[in-house]
C-alpha cells in the first residue's frame, strides 16, 4: 500500500508556493560554511614537469612560504611521486595541502614509460578511495582524501610548441585529472613569442582531443572573470621567493642586468591569474570536479570491469547484492569447473603412465619369454650333444672290451694248444 | 757586436707572414660548423646572429605529435660570405630532431655516423691518385646547446658529449641564458664543469698562451677560459637601446643586448668561434680528430689481412704500431694449441715406431 502512495506523488507537479514572511532556511548556506571550516579544506596539486622547471620555486610563491625540499638529481632511472602534507591556516580556515612532485621526470633517455608512475598514483588514490566507500564500517568524513585535485603541466618554455613527451603525457592524464597547463619560466619569452606560443599550445592540445580543465561559466558571479582567464590559458608563470627593491618597494622578483622581472606584476607574467584561478575562485569546483567527474568515472570503470551493470538485459536495475551474488555463484561454478578439469587431467595422465608401465612390463615378459627358449633349446643341443658322445664312449668302450676280449682267448688259445700236444702223446 | 747585426744585409723572409696572407685570401676559406640541441634551444637564432645573416627563411618546424616518433635528420646549409676580401664557404650542419622524440636512445648515432662519412670521404680522397681538388667536408666544430633549465648535464647530454667528443670539437654553450640570472649562470657553469670532468667529457680546449705573449692578450685568454660552457643568447630582431640599434630581445621589464658582455657571453663566444679560434679548431680537427680515425681505420684494415693470410702475404703488411690485446691473446692461444696438437704427433710416431721394433 504504501508504494502506491509514493507513485501517486512522484507523478504530481511540483508547485512553488510564496512565503508569508522570512522563515530564516536562508542561513542554510552559512550552516553549511561554518560546519566547512569547523571540519577543514584539504586540497591535493600535482606538479607534472622536468626536473629544475621551477616546479617548487612554483608552488612557493603560490603559498608565499618555503616548503622544504631537495633539489633532484637528473640522474633517477624512472620518474618517481614525492607526496608532502602541510597544515596551513588562513585566518581561522584550515588546509591541509598535499603537493605531489614528479621527480626525475624528463630526464630519461627512453621516456616511453614516465607517464606510467603518474598514472598508477592517481589511480592508487581513486582506488583507496573506492575501497573506503565500499566499506561496511565506513568513516567518510574523517577519511583523509587524497585525491588529486588539480595536475599543474609545466611546459618547457621553448617558444615553438609543447614537446613530445607533453603530449603523450597530457593524453593519458587528461581523464582522470583537472590539467591546468603552465608556461615555466616565462621570463625567457618575449610578448610577441609568448602570443604565438600560446596559441600554438592551445591548437595542439584541441586538435589532439587533449581536454583541459575549463574554468566554470555557469555560476554568474564568476562567469566574467573565468571566462576571460580561460582565454589567457595556458599561464606564463615566474616564481621567485626573493625580494628585490623596485621604487621604494620590496617586491618578489628576480633580477637581472636588464631588468628586474616582477611575479606579482600582471604586465610582466600571469602568475597572479593562476593564483587568482587556482586558490580565491575556483578551489571548490576543483574538488567537485574531481569526484563527480574523475572519480565517477574510474569508478564505473573499475566496477565494470569486475562485471557489474546499472541494468540487466531486462532493463530492471539490478542490485549490488544480486550482482555480487552472481559473481559468486559464477565464480563458484567456474571453479568446480576448473577443478574437474584438473582432475580429468589427472585421471588421464595416471591412465596414460599406467598404460605405458604395462607395456613396458608386457615387453620384458616376452624377452624373458624369448630368453628362457633360447635357454631351453640350448640345453637341449647340449643334451643332444652329451649323450652323442656317451654313445661314442660307449661304442668305444665296447670296442675296447671285444678287443680285450679277443686277446685274451687269443692268448688262452696259445697256452692251451701245447697241452694238447702233450696228451695226444700219452696216448 | 751588436751593430753587426743591424749592418747585416736584410734577406727579406721576413715577408712571408704576408704572402701567407695573399695566398689565403686568393684561395679563400672553408668552416664547417655543427649545431645540436634540442629543438626550441635557440640554435637558429645563434647562428644568424653569428653569422649576422638569415639562413633559415623558409624552414618549416614539426608539431609535438610529429615528433613522437621523430628520427634525427642532418641538414646542410652552405653560404659563400666575404669580408674585406676575404672569401668564407661557411656550411651548416643542422640535426633536427636531435633529443625531441619520446624514445631518444642513441638518438645521435646518425650524427656519429655523418661524421665518421666524411672523415671516410677524406681519408679515401687523401689516399686516392688525383689529389688536386679534395673538398673538405669534415666538421670542424660542433656546438651543443644545453638547456638552462635544469641543474646541470642530463643523461641525453652526457651520452651525446661523450659518443662525439673523440670525432669533433664540442663546444657545449648555454642556451636562452636570459633566463637566470648571474647567480644563477655562475652556479650552472661551475656544475657544468664539475659533471664534464666527472664523466670524462673531453670538450674543446683552448690552445694555451705562447709565454712571449704581452699580459692584455694572456688575461683575455685566462678570462675566456674561466667563462666556459659560454652563456649565449641570441637574436633575429634589431631593438633600439640605449640610443642605439642593437640586436637584441625586447621585454617588459628590458632589453637584453646579444653584444653585451654583461648580459651574456655571447661576444666570447664569436671571438673565439669566429676571430681568433677558427683555424685552431680546423688544426685539431686535421691533427687530432682525423688522425685519429685514420689510424684506427689502418689498424682495422691491416688486423683483418693478418687475419685472412695467416703466413706470407705478398702484400707488406705495415708494422702494427699497438697489437690489439685481444688478437694477442688469440694468437697466444693458438699457438698453444699448435704445440700440443704437436707434441701429440710426435708422441704417436714414437708409439708406432716402437710398435714397428
Amino acid at each position: 500500500m504504501a508504494t502506491t502512495e509514493i507513485d501517486i506523488f512522484a507523478n504530481e507537479e511540483k508547485r512553488s508556493l510564496e512565503l508569508a514572511g522570512h522563515v530564516g532556511f536562508d542561513s542554510l548556506p552559512d550552516q553549511l560554511v561554518s560546519k566547512a571550516v569547523s571540519q577543514g579544506f584539504c586540497f591535493n596539486i600535482l606538479c607534472v614537469g622536468e626536473t629544475g622547471i621551477g616546479k617548487s620555486t612554483l608552488i612557493n610563491t603560490l603559498f608565499n612560504t618555503t616548503f622544504e625540499s631537495d633539489e633532484a638529481s637528473h640522474y633517477l632511472q624512472d620518474v618517481h611521486l614525492r607526496p608532502k602534507t602541510y597544515d596551513l591556516q588562513e585566518s581561522n580556515v584550515n588546509l591541509k595541502l598535499t603537493i605531489v612532485d614528479t621527480v626525475g621526470f624528463g630526464d630519461q633517455i627512453n621516456k616511453d614509460e614516465s607517464y606510467k608512475p603518474i598514472v598508477d598514483y592517481i589511480d592508487t588514490q581513486f582506488e583507496n578511495f573506492l575501497q573506503e566507500e565500499m566499506k561496511i564500517k565506513r568513516s567518510l568524513h574523517n577519511y583523509h582524501d587524497s585525491r588529486i585535485h588539480i595536475c599543474l603541466y609545466f611546459i618547457a618554455p621553448t617558444g615553438h610548441s609543447l614537446k613530445s613527451l607533453d603530449l603523450v603525457t597530457m593524453k593519458k592524464l587528461d581523464s582522470k585529472v583537472n590539467i591546468i597547463p603552465v608556461i615555466a619560466k616565462a621570463d625567457t619569452i618575449s610578448k610577441s613569442e609568448l602570443h604565438k606560443f600560446k596559441i600554438k599550445i592551445m591548437s595542439e592540445l584541441v586538435s589532439n582531443g587533449v581536454q583541459i580543465y575549463q574554468f566554470p561559466t555557469e555560476d554568474e558571479a564568476v562567469t566574467e572573470i573565468n571566462s576571460t582567464m580561460n582565454a589567457h590559458l595556458p599561464f606564463a608563470v615566474i616564481g621567485s621567493v626573493e625580494q628585490v627593491k623596485v621604487g621604494n618597494k620590496m617586491v618578489r622578483a628576480r633580477l637581472y642586468p636588464w631588468g628586474s622581472v616582477q611575479v606579482e606584476n600582471e604586465s610582466h607574467c600571469d602568475f597572479v591569474k593562476l593564483r587568482e584561478m587556482l586558490l580565491r575562485v575556483n578551489i571548490e569546483d576543483l574538488r567537485e570536479q574531481t569526484h563527480a567527474r574523475h572519480y565517477e568515472l574510474y569508478r564505473r570503470c573499475k566496477l565494470e570491469e569486475m562485471g557489474f551493470k546499472d541494468t540487466d538485459p531486462d532493463s530492471q536495475p539490478f542490485s549490488l547484492q544480486q550482482t555480487y551474488e552472481t559473481k559468486r555463484k559464477e565464480f563458484l561454478v567456474e571453479l568446480q569447473r576448473k577443478e574437474e578439469e584438473m582432475r580429468q587431467m589427472f585421471v588421464n595422465k595416471v591412465k596414460e603412465t599406467e598404460a605405458e608401465l604395462k607395456e613396458k612390463e608386457r615387453e620384458l615378459h616376452e624377452r624373458f619369454e624369448q630368453l628362457k627358449r633360447m635357454h631351453h633349446d640350448e640345453k637341449r643341443n647340449l643334451e643332444e650333444k652329451r649323450r652323442e658322445l656317451e654313445e661314442e664312449m660307449n661304442s668305444f668302450n665296447r670296442r675296447k672290451v671285444a678287443a680285450e676280449t679277443l686277446m685274451g682267448q687269443a692268448l688262452q688259445s696259445c697256452s692251451q694248444q701245447p697241452f694238447k700236444k702233450d696228451k695226444d702223446k700219452k696216448n | 757586436k751588436n751593430c753587426n747585426n743591424d749592418e747585416k744585409q736584410y734577406v727579406g723572409f721576413a715577408t712571408l707572414p704576408n704572402q701567407v696572407h695573399r695566398k689565403s685570401v686568393k684561395k679563400g676559406f672553408d668552416f664547417t660548423l655543427m649545431v645540436a640541441g634540442e629543438s626550441g634551444m635557440g640554435k637558429s637564432t645563434l647562428v644568424n646572429s653569428l653569422f649576422l645573416t638569415d639562413l633559415y627563411k623558409d624552414r618549416k618546424l614539426l608539431n609535438a605529435e610529429e615528433r613522437i616518433n621523430q628520427t634525427v635528420e642532418i641538414i646542410k646549409h652552405t653560404v659563400d660570405i666575404e669580408e674585406k676580401g676575404v672569401k668564407l664557404k661557411l656550411t651548416i650542419v643542422d640535426t633536427p630532431g636531435f633529443g625531441d622524440a619520446v624514445n631518444n636512445n642513441q638518438c645521435w648515432k646518425p650524427i656519429t655516423d655523418y661524421i665518421d662519412q666524411q672523415f671516410e670521404q677524406y681519408f679515401r680522397d687523401e689516399s686516392g691518385l688525383n689529389r688536386k681538388n679534395i673538398q673538405d667536408n669534415r666538421v670542424h666544430c660542433c656546438l651543443y646547446f644545453i638547456p638552462p633549465f635544469g641543474h646541470g648535464l642530463r643523461p641525453v647530454d652526457v651520452e651525446f658529449m661523450r659518443a662525439l667528443h673523440e670525432k669533433v670539437n664540442v663546444v657545449p654553450l648555454i642556451a636562452k641564458a636570459d633566463c637566470l640570472t648571474p647567480n644563477e649562470i655562475k652556479k650552472l657553469k661551475d656544475r657544468i664543469r664539475e659533471e664534464i670532468e666527472k664523466f670524462g667529457i673531453k670538450v674543446y680546449q683552448f690552445p694555451e698562451c705562447d709565454s712571449d705573449e704581452d699580459e692584455e692578450f694572456k688575461q683575455m685568454d685566462k678570462e675566456l677560459k674561466e667563462c666556459t660552457p659560454f652563456a649565449v643568447i641570441g637574436s633575429n630582431t634589431v631593438v633600439e637601446a640605449r640610443g642605439q640599434r642593437v640586436r637584441g630581445r625586447l621585454y617588459p621589464w628590458g632589453i637584453v643586448e646579444v653584444e653585451n658582455q654583461s648580459h651574456c657571453d655571447f661576444v666570447k663566444l664569436r671571438n673565439m668561434l669566429i676571430r681568433s679560434h677558427m683555424h685552431d679548431l680546423k688544426d685539431v680537427t686535421c691533427d687530432v680528430h682525423y688522425e685519429n680515425y685514420r689510424a684506427q681505420c689502418i689498424q682495422e684494415m691491416t688486423s683483418k689481412l693478418a687475419q685472412d693470410n695467416r703466413m706470407e702475404s705478398p702484400i707488406p703488411i705495415l708494422p702494427l704500431s699497438t697489437p690489439d690485446a685481444e688478437t694477442e691473446k688469440l694468437i697466444k692461444m693458438k699457438d698453444e694449441e699448435l704445440k700440443r696438437m704437436q707434441e701429440m704427433l710426435n708422441k704417436m710416431q714414437q708409439q708406432m715406431h716402437e710398435k714397428d721394433q
